[in-house]
């Protein structure tokens, strides 16, 4: 399905040039020892801390899904209903991302399966990050 | 005399340890008014345009606290456009003709100003205060109550429009775009619009699983119930101020909720309010001259605005929704001085019906602790029974007018609720808690109607 296309700025430009690379990085806190995603300019956990880039596993669970039935974003309401999952990162599990589990029928999500970090490719040279079901 | 803000640089009370508001009992609620509730307007009954209707609601007003409009020197309409879809222009889906004045701008159709309504209603004389960025009503009845306190106006009408015309509600718009920047580079390649009926819509599923029960379950009986009390008019009130009174069905039921459309599924059609087309409007004055109009006054005890918190990732988790909303209700009960026991109507915010499993618990009304609302919402909710809460039936019972949690707090304070009057232990409610408060924030209004203190 056609989806929606990120703009990198100064702030999200390190994460998507990496996402670009096919490497899943998120914000890590080299005070309080936290990670973080979305990127944001600084730790929601001690303010002050420094932040650096730091990859991650790739690896998660399925933690919860919704199925878009009647959504508001018009490029892709013609692929509705689709999935919407939530998928919680094995490297701390308080971190997560959407995925539309591609491949999997609406409405037969396994909540709760592990997945892996795949790329897709949403305009010639920007890919985003989704997600795939793996055997644990 | 225009003015930007209330007599305070921030009036805003969005933190603890501001302690109880300082102005308790000052200023009082002394009428409301509320037009006919349509689902849109047609584009062609000019009296049934949101201008038109804003006019109805302040007479009715008005009317109500027994005042003339000579007696308004404070004008505080919200020029919000509700509908619109999201971009700079904020305006309405589909293209269409301005009419001949005062229908030759969005003034009027799609928002209502204040200088629109002096253009129109020029028998209030005597307006001296009119600032130009009134917040929509969860904010804006704080604003009015603090701009009173702060001695802006005597007698101040707080208008709040809520405007549905042809087309899909907020949708067209940057919601059509293919290119996504800031915060929406987060969610909206996924197709997360990045609104509550998907922030709230993980941390209610969460909710399920750890207590044992199904969304349905949860909030089918809440979502009937509200419609229940949306129906039960006061003959007295003119058409009322619910939309499925005026307009149908008559009563939802449970086969009606299960069976309803998809929208972001487990969240249905029925979990979410219905846009409508209609005007509240409020008298807000001191205390000393709601002494002396026609109803008993109902005084402001606390105000508060700002917000519980962020999800701490992508998605909203019930961890993060609980530790929001617990700091709302500190903040609210810090400024009303009150504890969970000493609220007698809660009527909260239901713009979505997965507002309200963790509202209830974190005000702790009727001592609901965490996880007892999966029991409390499937038991006897009815304003006739042991726990009516929200009596007024909110938007899910009375559509989206954002302002039936007021109306009927105001009406449950006078004990002029009629067939939704709560009794408390056989008397009068005396506290009511109310709110325009969509997700995290903290938009909460504490009334009562007997002077504190």
């Amino acid at each position: 399905m056609p989806k929606l296309i990120p703009v990198p700025d100064e702030l999200s430009k390190p994460f998507w040039d990496a996402v670009n690379d096919k490497r899943l990085i998120v914000q890590h806190c080299t005070t309080c020892d936290t990670l973080q995603y979305p990127p944001r300019p600084d730790c929601q956990d001690c303010d002050d801390g420094e932040l650096v880039w730091q990859e991650t596993s790739g690896r998660g669970h399925i933690m919860a899904n919704m199925v878009v039935a009647d959504g508001r974003l018009g490029r892709t309401r013609p692929d509705q209903p689709f999935n919407l999952a939530v998928i919680s990162l094995d490297d701390d599990p308080r971190i997560n991302f959407f995925s539309n589990l591609p491949g999997v029928p609406a409405y037969q999500v396994p909540i709760g399966a592990a997945v892996e970090v795949t790329f897709e490719e949403v305009e010639p040279g920007q890919l985003i990050h989704e997600w795939r079901l793996v055997e644990e | 005399m225009t003015q930007q803000s209330t007599g305070g640089a921030d009036w805003r009370r969005n933190r603890l340890g501001l302690g109880v508001w300082p102005h308790q009992g000052k200023v009082a609620i002394a009428g409301w008014g509320q037009s006919p509730v349509d689902r849109r307007w047609d584009g062609v009954s000019m009296d049934r345009t949101l201008g038109a209707f804003a006019i109805l609601a302040i007479k009715r007003a008005l009317e109500d606290a027994g005042i003339g409009p000579e007696d308004v020197d404070g004008l505080l309409c919200c020029p919000e456009n509700m509908a619109g879809n999201p971009g700079p222009a904020g305006s309405w889906g589909p293209y269409r003709p301005y009419l001949p004045p005062p229908y030759d701008s969005e003034d009027g159709l799609t928002v209502v100003t204040n200088n629109w309504i002096r253009g129109q209603m020029p028998e209030l004389t005597n307006i001296q205060y009119s600032p130009d960025h009134v917040p929509a009503i969860g904010d804006g009845m704080g604003f009015a109550a603090q701009a009173c306190a702060d001695g802006m106006y005597q007698v101040g009408v707080y208008v709040y429009t809520a405007n549905n015309l042809e087309g899909r509600y907020r949708q067209g718009g940057e919601f059509d775009n293919a290119h996504v920047s800031g915060n929406r580079q987060w969610g909206q390649p996924w197709g997360d619009y990045q609104g509550l009926m998907t922030s709230t819509n993980v941390p209610i599923q969460q909710y399920c699983e750890r207590y044992g029960v199904t969304w349905d379950e949860l909030l089918s009986h809440f979502v009937i119930n509200q419609h229940r009390n949306g129906l039960l008019k006061n003959p007295g009130e003119y058409e009322g101020w619910s939309y499925y009174y005026q307009n149908g069905p008559s009563q939802l039921t449970t086969e009606d909720y299960v069976n309803s459309r998809h929208i972001y599924f487990p969240l249905k059609i029925w979990d979410c309010d219905r846009p409508v087309n209609s005007v509240g409007a409020f008298v807000f004055t001191t205390a000393e001259r709601a002494a002396d109009m026609r109803q008993k006054p109902v005084y402001v005890v606390n105000h508060n605005q700002g917000s519980g918190g962020r999800a701490r990732s992508s998605q909203e988790t019930l961890e993060d929704t609980e530790k929001a909303k617990e700091w709302v209700a500190s903040l609210v009960y810090e400024g009303s001085g009150w504890s969970p026991s000493d609220v007698d109507i809660f009527n909260p915010y239901d713009g979505f019906s997965t507002f309200m499993p963790t509202s209830l618990e974190a005000f702790q009304w009727h001592g609901v602790q965490k996880g007892d609302a999966a029991d409390f919402l499937r038991g006897d909710l009815r304003v006739e029974g042991p726990h009516p809460f929200c009596s007024g039936g909110g938007n899910l019972g009375n559509g989206r007018t954002r302002t039936a949690m007021y109306i009927d707090s105001i009406q449950q304070l006078r004990g002029t609720a009629g067939p939704r009057q709560v009794s408390i232990k056989g008397g009068r409610p005396q506290t009511a808690i109310c709110a325009f408060a969509p997700g995290n924030s903290a938009a909460y209004l504490c009334l009562t109607n007997e002077l504190p203190g």
